[in-house]
């Protein structure tokens, strides 16, 4: 019996369980990550390589030791290491002695295809796009209600109640498996939240954009909960790195990449690899809108990232847009980060009061 | 009647406190070694107010450094703050028209640059040990030279030597090779110096406008030998204000009184000068609820628990 497994990224395990289990197939869950797989991924990970190598090869040998014996991971071209990652993890976990099979998949459709026919056994295209709908269909679901929490956060009537109430949507939507039902599950949350929130307080907030390397981005494990911990600040949280947003991109959807080009083109005008020219261009857009300030996450010894932390001060500077970049590693103590985000978080407050934005719209805060 | 102001900055390698009057004028300042035991050291700062002031005269209380949560709880601040916001609001006070901040503490330092009284921007050291007070501190117990002389040795050299400033293990090393040719102490604690400030140039002010006013503070601003070394550097000088080393706790009181002002509340959450009368521990455990392995710390003052953190998940939450 196939038995399948993938690495954990924010909330994409929902999607990509209903796919394989759609196909007909066992899913292994990675367990949630914690400090043991933390522990695993740098124990047995090269001590050079960034942070979501490690993860990852924490998450596969957990779901491994749980009975996974087939393991999917994404590969691909772009001048950045994780390309050639899956085949550094198959390497290290052949040497510690574990059976398995590996799926690469790469941004060839055709030739994943096959791959995942020679090792799952025939599946039919049909099913496939019918497992691939409905996990599609989830994962932009998903974003769409976590875009609104980021947003509500900062307005919650009753504190903790908006996480909470994406938790139970989280719970629920991994349960349907029916397209009209996971829209009804939306539209039932979308209101929920929106009840919860107060909406006169929207003017007083702060408006941080988030850009970076998508998996710092996504996994509130390895950027310590930042999102979290800025909405309990009062800070309304606004990004365009998302699952769906990666996925529109690969498969050639919308034009928001043109958009992000078009922004970043005064400053970086070429690939870099990851999202090193996503995080040029939205920092450019998120100036342009009005937002606050604009944070960057990335892992340690992350090359794109790197090349843009570089370009963000002039960037900084002539949008007039504060900026702070942070790097994380393998560190779990988030004392530091506190200090930093309220610091940063201090600063906008005071240059928007000063700035006289607060006082344009009636609030006195002095 | 509040006629007072209390900031408490628990750092990693020192416990200031400052008492500001109600013109904001330094009062009284104390400076402790935290020896890695805050609840004493602050109990012992306090202790030495107790006699001097009444509790009724105290107006508020502000805490900062990266003790200051505990420090809060200990003694009910109205305001607990980060230290970059602390250091720059002090800054402001001090000088109206500063416009760099340059701070060096213990563990970690950091650049505040200031526009019309306003933060603007900062940057604060994440991974390296290199360019801060305790890399000085273990290099002048090295040379067996009191932390207070070594950066007059610093304006004594004549020529100083170039040390690499990229990483303390490095410059460590560099040092040593440097003593072994023969090189004198003065020459290579200047090239020292010079390192340190190279470093602290290249890895926190990279890319920052830095314009005059400057002001130099944090417990490194006592060495006459690095501000030398920032203001051949910068080519500006370098106000180090009188009270240098205090300048967190003044921006703590500074920030607690205003806070109280804002929420316009009538009276300080202080909790008394009595808190040393009390017994305060800390306790920690392990949580066993998931592989994450949470270690949780209890606050206790005598045998009641007044605070708890650590803890990932609401299960520890309830107090």
């Amino acid at each position: 019996m196939k038995k399948i497994t993938f690495p954990q990224m924010g909330d994409m395990k929902i999607g990509l369980k209903a796919l394989f289990a759609e196909l007909g197939f066992e899913v292994v869950v990675p367990p949630k990550i914690s400090k043991k797989t933390l522990d695993l991924g740098v124990k047995y990970g090269p001590e050079f390589a960034c942070l979501p190598l490690k993860i990852n090869l924490g998450n596969f040998i957990e779901a491994l030791e749980k009975g996974a014996n087939v393991i999917v991971m994404g590969g691909g071209c772009g001048p950045c290491r994780f390309g050639y990652y899956a085949e550094v993890q198959r390497a290290i976990l052949e040497d510690l002695g574990y059976c398995f099979e590996m799926i690469v998949l790469e941004p060839n459709l055709l030739r994943d295809y096959q791959h995942i026919k020679k090792i799952l056994g025939n599946v039919s295209l049909k099913r496939l796009y019918n497992g691939l709908k409905l996990a599609l269909y989830k994962i932009y679901m998903i974003d769409n209600i976590y875009k609104l929490v980021l947003a509500t956060r900062a307005l919650e009537k009753k504190k903790g109640e908006i996480d909470s109430l994406y938790s139970s949507f989280l719970k629920k939507i991994d349960q349907v498996s029916s397209l009209k039902k996971i829209k009804a599950l939306k539209d039932e949350y979308q209101n929920k939240i929106k009840e919860n929130i107060n909406d006169y307080q929207r003017d007083e907030r702060l408006i941080i954009g988030i850009v970076g390397e998508i998996y710092l981005v996504l996994e509130p494990f390895v950027n310590l909960n930042i999102e979290e911990k800025l909405g309990e600040l009062g800070v309304i949280v606004k990004r365009d790195i998302y699952m769906s947003s990666w996925l529109s991109h690969f498969l050639h959807l919308g034009n928001e990449m043109r958009q992000i080009k078009k922004a970043a083109e005064d400053y970086l005008d070429s690939f870099v690899g990851g999202h090193g020219l996503d995080s040029i261009g939205n920092t450019v857009r998120y100036a342009r809108v009005g937002y606050d300030g604009v944070i960057q996450l990335a892992p340690f010894t992350c090359m794109p990232e790197i090349i843009s932390q570089t370009i963000l001060p002039s960037v900084s500077k002539k949008e007039k847009i504060p900026v702070l970049s942070l790097f994380f590693d393998e560190h779990t103590g988030d004392a530091g980060l506190q200090t930093r985000i309220e610091a940063f978080v201090d600063l906008l407050m005071r240059k928007k009061i000063y700035d006289g934005k607060l006082l344009e719209k009636g609030i006195n805060y002095a | 009647m509040p006629r007072y102001y209390l900031g408490v900055d628990v750092g990693s390698v020192s416990t200031d406190i400052a008492v500001l009057d109600s013109s904001m004028k330094i009062v009284d300042k104390i400076y402790l070694r935290t020896k890695g035991q805050p609840l004493k050291v602050i109990s012992e700062g306090i202790n030495q107010l107790q006699d001097k002031y009444d509790n009724s005269e105290i107006g508020a209380v502000g805490t900062t450094g990266s003790g200051r949560n505990l420090a809060g709880v200990i003694l009910g601040a109205d305001v607990i703050k980060n230290e970059i916001t602390t250091h720059a609001v002090a800054a402001v006070h001090m000088i109206p028209d500063v416009k760099t901040v340059l701070e060096i503490g213990g563990q970690d330092s950091k650049i505040i640059i200031i526009r019309d009284g306003v933060a603007v921007d900062f940057a604060m050291n994440s991974v390296c040990a290199a360019g801060t007070g305790s890399f000085l501190d273990q290099q002048a117990a090295r040379l067996e030279i009191p932390i207070e002389e070594f950066g007059e040795y610093a304006l004594r050299a004549e020529a100083p030597v170039r040390i690499a400033g990229r990483c303390s293990v490095f410059a460590e090393s560099d040092m040593i090779h440097k003593q072994q040719l023969g090189h004198d102490l003065p020459e290579i604690i200047a090239g020292l110096s010079a390192a340190m400030v190279r470093n602290y140039l290249n890895n926190l002010a990279k890319g920052k406008d830095i314009k005059g006013p400057i002001i130099f503070q944090g417990g490194v601003a006592a060495n006459v030998g690095i501000k030398k070394a920032f203001e051949d550097e910068l080519g500006i000088d370098v106000i180090v204000p009188e009270n240098y080393n205090v300048m967190g706790a003044v921006g703590a009181a500074i920030l607690a009184r205003e806070e109280i002002a804002r929420l316009k509340r009538k009276k300080t959450s202080f909790k008394g000068f009595e808190i040393t009368d009390f017994n305060f521990k800390t306790t920690s455990f392990e949580c066993d609820g998931c592989p994450n392995c949470c270690e949780i710390v209890n606050i206790y003052q005598d045998s009641q628990l007044i605070a708890r953190w650590g803890a990932k998940c609401p299960r520890w939450e309830a107090v």
